[in-house]
């Protein structure tokens, strides 16, 4: 467990860092996320006990994470709630926006995706 | 009286220290879990927001400042930057699916995040939004950290950036469902990529909380989502004058 931990904060860590650095617009975890990914993806194959072990950790340890991920944003979201007066008299018209917005982007992103994987699934079917 | 004395001890003890805001958040948000698989994962009863407005209501009955709560739930907060390190696990399972939609993959990721913020801009000032508020509603669709600098970047306010995002993340997974339901989408790639990029990580939570394939589609498309808004909008507003 305390490996696993260790490795994630260390990505995290190289990642801000790798931001800082270069003065990124991509916050560091991502950078973090792109480089652990890597490194799994280079150790695909080893056979190696220590590599191998160390994978099965991690991925026990992300699970468990990755399981909470709705918690970890209550603490910015109480914030939301009592910052609403930021958005002084726009509350409806910026929540219009927000609802319309999302909505549609949502249906149009997924609509167009299945029709792209429908129309190489039917291609695929063809040869 | 003297009882109560003591009580108010203990409380400003309490308050002042973590381990209070952190087990009432954690409880808060079990609460709205609980409430969350009660309702059979209905999108509307969000445990995010459930847990959010509970906390919330507790703060201003009790009059203790968001500063102070969140100087004690910061811990929790904390974890956000190591879920997303974390959330290469995921993707990593999946790469040889990723890998066959490589193509649908980019073009949807693309038109996606073009489509998120056009409509954005468009309906803003269809509602005749400050510009100041519409710069700071355009990177809306991606994770707050991201979305944030961009603001900055743009000329927008951050912290209402950051406002606006989270309340996108929690119209996603609210309402997103029935938008599929009612468009009829059936492939769960489609449905999580969709989450993840119009309303980052609340909505990929809610993705992974339903079906496991959508998840990590729905965690891809954050990370790619973040990183190719960051570049697009930047790009925009050296192309276009808005």
């Amino acid at each position: 467990m305390l490996k696993s931990i260790f490795i994630i904060f260390l990505f995290q860590l190289i990642g801000e860092s790798i931001q800082k650095y270069f003065e990124l617009t991509i916050p560091g975890p991502v950078i973090g996320l792109i480089l652990l990914l890597i490194s799994l993806i280079f150790t695909k194959n080893s056979k190696n006990i220590f590599i191998i072990k160390t994978k099965e950790e991690i991925t026990t340890t992300s699970n468990f994470i990755i399981s909470y991920l709705s918690l970890l944003f209550v603490p910015i979201g109480v914030g939301v709630v009592m910052h609403l007066s930021y958005l002084e008299n726009n509350y409806i018209e910026v929540l219009g926006v927000i609802f319309f917005s999302t909505v549609l982007t949502i249906g149009f992103t997924a609509l167009l995706m299945e029709a792209i994987n429908n129309q190489f699934k039917k291609h695929a079917r063809k040869k | 009286m003297l009882e109560k004395n003591k009580l108010y001890t203990i409380w400003v003890y309490l308050q002042a220290e973590p381990l209070f805001w952190l087990t009432l958040t954690i409880g808060a948000f079990l609460v709205g879990d609980y409430l969350y698989k009660k309702s059979k994962l209905n999108p509307l009863v969000n445990p995010v927001a459930i847990s959010i407005l509970l906390v919330a209501s507790i703060l201003i009955a009790t009059g203790i400042s968001y500063e102070r709560y969140f100087n004690g739930a910061k811990f929790i907060h904390f974890m956000l930057g190591p879920a997303t390190v974390a959330l290469a696990i995921p993707i990593y399972k999946q790469i040889h699916l990723i890998k066959k939609e490589s193509t649908s993959i980019f073009i949807s990721l693309i038109a996606g995040s073009l489509f998120a913020i056009f409509s954005t801009y468009f309906f803003a000032k269809l509602m005749k939004l400050d510009i100041e508020i519409i710069y700071s509603m355009m990177p809306r669709s991606v994770t707050a950290p991201i979305a944030m600098g961009i603001s900055e970047l743009i000329g927008g306010v951050p912290s209402l950036t950051a406002i606006i995002t989270i309340i996108t993340g929690i119209v996603g997974a609210s309402f997103g469902t029935f938008a599929l339901d009612i468009l009829r989408v059936k492939d769960m790639t489609a449905r999580g990529f969709a989450f993840g990029l119009a309303s980052h990580g609340i909505g990929t939570a809610r993705a992974m909380s339903r079906n496991e394939t959508a998840g990590i589609f729905a965690a891809l498309a954050l990370g790619l989502s973040g990183v190719a808004t960051s570049i697009i909008i930047p790009l925009l507003f050296k192309l276009i004058n808005f």
